[in-house]
């Protein structure tokens, strides 16, 4: 009966609003920009509360979605914030980068009839009210400390969701973290225009203020090793560090003036903000004619980063067809309406340069889709003889991550994949090696913020059900 | 913050700074390198260790004044922070007992080579060194490095200071002379490229230590990639030490000057400002 929703339900979900693309795609500020009060009330409004909740079990952390969503529907933003609080440390951040539409929103009862409920936008608005409300917030409750300490290797989603928990249950926790920055991808990852600098540090104050001490500029293996650790007084290691290696194609010019990989193009901008060069002193190749290499979002970010910092044309080169992308569907509509050209089935053979070492152009094949592949996906086959050369002068190669190699190369019983992934229960992330957990890319390979939230959380209920010997 | 304890001007343009970092000392090892950044805007350079003390908890860099960077680096005192420090990062270089080793260091390269000579000393070898730099004024650490060689051959380009002529000249001296077991270069790229070449038809194993431009210095971003054998490496975790004979030259030069217009414009303002101060 929950089913059938009665008819003053409006089937389409409130839409948030966002910069004008032609506008937004010469600025560096958020292009969805949140609903007001009254957007969120009236999107709100539509949640049927059903009682079977799989918003809830689509949730790689298991937020009370219905429960939240009422509350901002009863104006009641303190308790929606502690709804939402209770399971995810960092919101203001799913809210703003989730792939909501494959998991709490694609399950949603009321997309049998019409739009799921906006779960993602309800979200990003209780906890940005939160943020704008802090000062009426009050202090989370820390139980008393339990006398054991945990050490934190990377301070990205898994790290901060792990250490937000353990704090919350009393454990006194440090986190490292290589960079001079707390926050991992969402720092020299994703865009200021997607997500803010300052909501990511926000909501590493707030993993702060539960008495989480961070620990910056800090490589572990180098600076002090796993095993170093487990024995100066660490009950527990979480290796959270991320999959931030770079993959290259291999193919000849690759090394050539103007090739860069995502992240050293996207670190550039958004860690070191060479956008605002030369009042931050790193700069960066503002190519003319910019291709990206890959069709995911890191591809998208990298394409839209090129656009704003002034290239006349940016390409996205991706091998498969538009079916195929693994971009989330949204920000790759982004990056078509702000103008980013999609030259899709095509797959470069070789970067071109000029007698100064500096990239000219790109050769490439036209492809065409055959029979699906392991990935379930049609396989993408050269079509022989069709080589024709792309006129760019920068290329950005985002064809994806692996994990740094630095921990498994510096600690003893680690269980290795070939991937280079460390081993670890799914559950609990427990790896083989006694007292050490792990968590997110380190173990999935590159995937999504939420996912490694979600082995930051169990990870954390895990260790702390050894510390406390249950 | 980590505190700068002391700082010396070794010439006009190359400044010597000891900064307080204790887990850093005790970690550190000869052929390393750190990143620093100097202040808030400031850019993540590598600097190659140049000594470190674990009992006083203090590591050593030395750096030329050739961008914004080192001119920032350079105006600051004993007492003021650098904004971040991190490592050691990249693997140590390779020590053990060889035989009979040359350490070539040519110009701010002197600093980096002084640690592995001592290492190398240590280990058991015989170090012959040969420090060099375009001018007198240019040369330092003549005392350090004879205190860990058993023979230190000093050149200056112009022939302002000791033997006039480039570091390859006593290089190939000495090839000729005896047997020789290993020879390790730091310098600008095109010593370290010509002393590798010098090197060639003796078979003699040469490393050179690349000075790469860097983001983060642990893997991630692939900005210090050279092609060495033919195989891209990253120089700030497959190296920075590296094979000489092996090292693609051209794209290790090219790869050094993908920044120089935007290098002089940020040196540009920099200066520019600077003028209203003092």
């Amino acid at each position: 009966m929950e089913d059938k929703p009665k008819s003053k339900i409006n089937l389409n979900r409130v839409d948030m609003p966002r910069q004008d693309p032609l506008v937004r795609a010469h600025n560096y500020n958020e292009v969805a920009l949140g609903y007001s009060d009254d957007m969120a009330r009236q999107e709100s409004t539509r949640c049927i509360q059903c009682p079977k909740r799989p918003c809830v079990a689509g949730c790689p952390v298991n937020v009370d979605i219905p429960e939240f969503i009422k509350a901002v529907r009863d104006n009641n933003m303190p308790e929606a914030v502690k709804i939402l609080k209770s399971k995810n440390a960092l919101p203001a951040i799913c809210g703003r980068v989730c792939p909501q539409e494959t998991q709490c929103e694609q399950v949603c009862s009321l997309g049998k009839k019409g739009a799921p409920i906006a779960i993602g936008r309800l979200e990003r608005y209780v906890a940005d009210w939160d943020l704008g409300h802090k000062e009426s917030a009050s202090p989370t409750q820390v139980p008393p400390p339990t006398g054991k300490k945990v050490a934190i290797i990377g301070s990205g989603p898994a790290g901060l969701t792990c250490a937000a928990d353990l704090a919350k249950l009393g454990h006194k926790v440090t986190m490292f973290e290589a960079l001079h920055t707390a926050g991992g991808v969402l720092m020299y990852g994703i865009p200021e225009f997607r997500l803010p600098k300052k909501v990511v540090q926000a909501e590493v104050d707030y993993v702060k203020s539960l008495g989480v001490d961070v620990q910056l500029d800090s490589v572990m293996g180098k600076l002090a090793t796993v095993d170093e650790l487990l024995t100066t007084g660490y009950d527990a290691v979480f290796l959270g560090t991320g999959a931030g290696l770079p993959m290259f194609m291999d193919i000849p010019g690759e090394n050539l003036n103007g090739v860069y990989s995502a992240n050293e193009y996207l670190t550039r901008v958004n860690l070191m903000k060479a956008y605002l060069f030369p009042e931050y002193d790193t700069p960066i190749k503002i190519g003319k004619r910019v291709a990206v290499i890959g069709g995911g979002n890191v591809a998208m970010d990298s394409a839209r980063c090129a656009l704003r910092l002034g290239a006349d044309k940016v390409y996205i080169v991706y091998r498969r067809s538009r079916a195929e992308m693994p971009a989330r569907h949204e920000e790759a509509e982004n990056a078509e309406e702000e103008g980013i050209i999609f030259k899709l089935l095509t797959n470069p053979k070789q970067i071109i340069g000029d007698d100064k070492g500096w990239v000219k152009g790109m050769e490439c094949y036209e492809m065409e889709l055959g029979e699906p592949d392991s990935s379930g996906r049609r396989r993408p086959v050269t079509k022989q003889g069709s080589e024709f050369i792309m006129d760019v002068d920068v290329v950005v190669v985002a064809l994806g991550t692996t994990p740094n190699p630095l921990i498994p190369a510096t600690t003893k019983g680690l269980e290795i994949t070939k991937r280079g992934t460390v081993v670890a229960d799914e559950q609990s992330g427990k790896t083989v090696k006694d007292r050490v957990w792990a968590g997110g890319d380190v173990v999935t390979g590159a995937a999504t913020v939420i996912s490694a939230m979600g082995a930051g959380k169990r990870a954390a209920a895990s260790i702390h059900a050894f510390l406390t010997g249950q | 913050m980590f505190k700068i304890v002391a700082k010396e001007k070794l010439t006009p343009v190359i400044d010597c700074l000891k900064v307080e970092a204790p887990a850093l000392s005790r970690k550190a090892r000869a052929g390393q390198f750190v990143i620093i950044r100097v202040d808030e805007v400031g850019e993540r350079i590598p600097l190659t260790l140049a000594d470190w003390d674990a009992k006083e908890g203090t590591i050593t860099l030395v750096a030329m004044q050739v961008g914004t960077s080192t001119k920032k680096l350079g105006a600051l005192k004993a007492g003021d922070n650098l904004q971040n420090l991190v490592g050691p990062l990249g693997l140590p270089s390779d020590i053990e007992k060889f035989g009979t080793v040359i350490c070539v260091g040519g110009g701010v390269g002197i600093a980096p080579i002084y640690p592995i000579a001592r290492a190398l000393r240590e280990a058991g070898n015989k170090v012959i060194s040969i420090i060099g730099a375009r001018n007198k004024d240019l040369l330092f650490w003549e005392d350090r490095m004879k205190k860990v060689s058993d023979e230190l051959i000093v050149t200056t380009d112009d022939g302002s200071y000791a033997r006039k002529g480039l570091v390859t000249e006593p290089l190939k001296e000495k090839l000729d002379a005896g047997k020789i077991d290993r020879v390790i270069a730091i310098g600008p790229a095109v010593m370290m490229k010509f002393c590798s070449l010098t090197t060639k038809p003796y078979n003699v194993p040469t490393i050179v230590s690349l000075n790469s431009i860097m983001v983060d210095g642990t893997g991630m971003c692939g900005c210090c990639r050279i092609s060495v054998g033919g195989v891209t490496k990253f120089a700030c975790v497959d190296g920075p030490d590296f094979d000489g004979h092996q090292v693609d030259w051209n794209i290790a030069f090219d790869r050094q000057k993908v920044y120089l217009k935007e290098e002089k414009d940020s040196l540009d303002k920099w200066e520019s400002c600077q003028c209203g101060k003092s």
